[in-house]
């Protein structure tokens, strides 16, 4: 950054306190700042969130997480893809008009080698224009369910992309930064007026937003302060230094609803917390046992599944701030049933005959490999899955480390037993099929592979008569419930606080929706 | 001298290549940075094709190789993270880390001498045993205790400063301050005060202790013997005496103070090179970790040259075996 810039922003940040009283100004603060403004480079929660106030893409989702039009006002599904109606007299933040050729554009862009998006479009084959302002995506045969993976597909301006030289997202083997990564222009309802990444960024109300009287959001300016520390976050939010904490630790919250002015929303995260089971090699490398592999026995796999009582870590070490489960799939996605949801249910007596019929009377000796910086209280949920184990006579050595080093055990096909969390950004099953079911899934760490389930899991790809891919999606998921490759404990829950002044809806993927935000 | 000055600085460099080459080596342990630059949708392959991109399977020596020649070239890459350029962050991180460093660095040199010289000589006042048993606390609390310790009584009790972050920010001639504005010193002083609480501990007891030695010697009776006034004695003739070892240790430590920053700006979001560095840590920024260590090595490095040259300008003996 250039110094002139430096000395705009700092004055900004000084006209920024003194206007405070004037408007409605939400101050905010999470963890972990937007890693770079370029909306295709980068495929992370904070970013896409960060990002989605500024830039819109053809269908959102709302509070509720039900789809609905942003850039596009209709879209209808025909054999060989998709046409979207687009919205009209929708402008970019620098003036020019959205067309048909920005999102033409943007979908070329997010396809480029260099992309982080290219898994959300990769079935889109060619984007044609019909006019100015309705487009057609066509893809390889039909595709029913190609909107809810646009969500976070963000509209870029053709024209200012090619005048700043950012045709293309920057790739790693960059020498430099490209102009994407710190300015941007959007059509979304505020525009970036300032940043210094790490420490302040200001966003305004965009005047020219074609939304402005369909949504009852009234911030007028939005101040973002990144805070890394848990407890730092939450004593600027008790000396009232900023409105809102998108992510207080949860043991936190109590303590907050308790201080005057304050308040905290929670709601079920559209994450779910399983441990996986390796049963696709000949032996496990952490166990004593050797020739076999216990975990290819489905009554130690079921055994396991019943040890683990998910509602005593839900009491003792979630503080009740989870919703334990048996299906590695949220409510809100397509194929979670209450049925299915019920958990396998807690039953030790049981469990240790399994371990007996199963030849394992006294047990075996296994690691359990564990995060201790992705998911709420990861490290101590393994603690107690431990102690449980212990029960049936499993003798479970921990290890938990940095995320950064865990996730690379399962990529690589290295741990026997490991701890995973899943989030279902399309809200739909088939995108827990491919990643952790199908035998090709590149998350699937277990080994499991299921001729029915692989099936399946490319048919609910072009099938598009609804009640007939939702049967085949049951079919799978009562599969997978009989067959039990997965251990799973829990759905995570969010918890948001903020002033009571401000009321901020809570919504499951923890993005921040600034246009439903209400100054009371 | 010019003998002296070369023979340190080719060692300088030397122990350069050695920390590089150490910190290196442990970043194969730190885990994968590819996880986290892309999104958990992406293919086996896509992580394959950027791992080769980055040349992150090749053996460890190629990589520190291809490193050392890119950085001899003034090149250390850009961030995997945020991806701009290695030096250009560092170069706008510094000014936070070395504003923060000198208000911490005054306020251990002013306050440690004033108190190390008031419990050296009223040893047996309880005033002193007030402040030898508060500045335990010092030396024993972690400093992220201390802090977060400091952030709940000024600013979530009291609220009279603000929590963390930095304020009042204002460039003058290319340097972005903080120190000339009132929001700027509202909101150094907590994080100034944490980072400081360990060096003024150490520079009190350091002085204390001088000081009780040389009220012991000689000189101090003599003094006293020629009626000098007890102000004389006490600021003109020991404190002078016990400041050559304090100096010396408040050069050595200036170099810990920025190197330790890292946990003062992670509590307090103070925007410098430390909360950097833990970032990038979490992320394996890899490109940062290696840029930051030989940033920090270089550091001391040099703190050490400067004082091995003082010692050369000081005392006489090393300067003839020098020459």
């Amino acid at each position: 950054m250039n110094f002139c810039k430096l000395a705009k922003l700092s004055s900004v940040a000084l006209i920024v306190a003194t206007a405070a009283n004037a408007e409605n100004v939400l101050r905010w603060t999470s963890q972990g700042d937007a890693l770079t403004m370029d909306p295709h480079s980068q495929n992370e929660s904070p970013t896409i969130a960060f990002n989605g106030q500024i830039y819109e893409a053809l269908v959102a989702r709302d509070i509720e997480m039900n789809l609905v039009p942003e850039l596009a006002e209709s879209w209808t599904a025909s054999p060989d893809g998709w046409t979207f109606k687009l919205r009209k007299g929708v402008t970019f933040h620098d003036g020019a008009d959205f067309t048909a050729e920005d999102v033409v554009f943007s979908f070329n862009r997010a396809l480029e080698e260099s992309s982080d998006y290219k898994e959300q479009v990769k079935t889109v084959s060619k984007v044609e224009v019909i006019d100015d302002y309705t487009i057609k995506l066509v893809t390889d045969g039909a595709n029913p369910i190609l909107p809810n993976t646009l969500t976070n597909v963000y509209i870029m301006d053709s024209g200012w992309a090619k005048a700043n030289g950012v045709e293309k997202p920057q790739d790693f083997a960059a020498e430099e930064e490209t102009f994407s990564v710190r300015n941007s222009n959007g059509t979304g309802p505020f525009m970036l007026m300032s940043r210094a990444p790490e420490e302040l960024s200001v966003l305004e109300r965009n005047p020219n937003w074609w939304g402005d009287s369909m949504f009852p959001g009234n911030v007028d300016r939005i101040e973002y302060r990144p805070i890394k520390n848990a407890a730092t976050r939450v004593a600027a939010l008790l000396s009232g230094e900023v409105d809102f904490v998108l992510d207080a630790p949860l043991q936190d919250l109590k303590r907050i609803e308790a201080t005057d002015g304050l308040t905290t929303k929670t709601v079920a995260q559209v994450r779910s917390i399983f441990f996986g089971m390796d049963q696709g090699v000949d032996e496990l490398r952490s166990s004593n046992i050797k020739g076999k592999n216990p975990f290819r026995d489905i009554r130690v796999r079921e055994a396991f599944n019943l040890a683990v009582d998910k509602d005593a870590i839900q009491r003792v070490v979630m503080d009740g701030l989870s919703f334990p489960t048996g299906i590695i799939t949220p409510p809100g996605v397509l194929g979670n049933t209450p049925e299915l949801d019920k958990q396998y249910g807690f039953d030790l007596d049981k469990a240790k005959s399994l371990m007996a019929e199963a030849g394992y009377a006294d047990g075996f000796e296994i690691q359990l490999d564990c995060p201790n910086n992705r998911y709420n209280n990861d490290e101590k949920i393994c603690q107690a899955a431990v102690a449980m184990l212990a029960k049936i006579g499993v003798k479970v050595n921990l290890d938990a480390i940095p995320k950064a080093q865990h996730f690379p055990k399962i990529q690589k096909r290295i741990s026997d037993f490991y701890m995973l969390g899943w989030g279902v950004s399309t809200l739909d099953s088939h995108y827990v099929f491919t990643y952790l079911f199908h035998g090709e899934g590149s998350w699937n760490g277990i080994g499991y592979n299921n001729p029915r389930v692989n099936e399946i899991t490319r048919l609910i790809e072009t099938e598009t008569d609804i009640p007939k891919r939702t049967a085949l999606i049951d079919e799978a998921w009562q599969i997978i419930k009989k067959e039990m490759p997965y251990l799973p404990i829990h759905h995570q829950v969010l918890g948001w606080s903020m002033k009571d002044n401000v009321d901020v809806p809570i919504a499951a993927d923890d993005h921040l929706r600034p246009r439903f935000i209400v100054f009371k | 001298m010019f003998y002296f000055i070369l023979n340190r600085l080719a060692q300088a460099l030397l122990v350069m290549a050695v920390v590089s080459a150490i910190s290196f080596s442990l970043f194969n342990f730190v885990g994968d940075p590819v996880n986290n630059m892309v999104g958990q949708d992406a293919t086996r392959e896509q992580r394959i094709e950027i791992r080769q991109q980055l040349g992150l399977d090749d053996p460890i020596l190629v990589q520190y190789q291809r490193f050392m020649l890119n950085v001899a070239q003034g090149d250390f890459g850009l961030s995997y993270r945020i991806k701009q350029p290695v030096s250009q962050l560092i170069l706008e991180r510094l000014p936070a880390t070395l504003e923060l460093v000198f208000a911490s660095a005054i306020i251990a040199v002013f306050i440690g001498i004033v108190l190390g010289v008031f419990t050296g000589i009223r040893r047996y006042s309880w005033v002193s045993k007030i402040i030898m048993s508060v500045s335990l606390i010092g030396v024993s609390l972690p400093t992220f205790i201390i802090g977060i310790g400091l952030i709940y009584l000024f600013a979530v009790y009291l609220r009279w400063l603000p929590s963390s972050g930095r304020a009042g920010v204002i460039e003058v001639g290319g340097w972005k301050t903080s120190l000339l504005t009132v929001d700027g010193w509202r909101s150094i002083i907590l994080p100034a005060i944490t980072l400081s609480l360990f060096q003024l501990t150490m520079i009190l007891r350091l002085v204390r202790a001088e000081m009780l030695e040389v009220m012991r010697s000689d000189y101090i009776k003599f003094a006293r013997a020629r009626g000098l006034a007890n102000r004389a004695i006490h600021f003109g003739h020991a404190l002078r005496n016990t400041l050559v070892p304090v100096i010396t240790i408040i050069g050595l430590n200036i170099g810990g103070l920025i190197a330790y920053s890292v946990i003062t700006e992670t509590v307090f979001q103070w925007p410098g090179t430390g909360l950097m560095f833990i970032q990038a840590v979490d992320f394996v920024d890899v490109p940062i970790m290696a840029a930051y260590l030989i940033f920090v090595a270089l550091l001391f490095v040099v703190i050490n040259l400067i004082v091995d040259i003082l010692y050369f300008v000081v005392d006489p003996r090393i300067r003839r075996g020098g020459s």
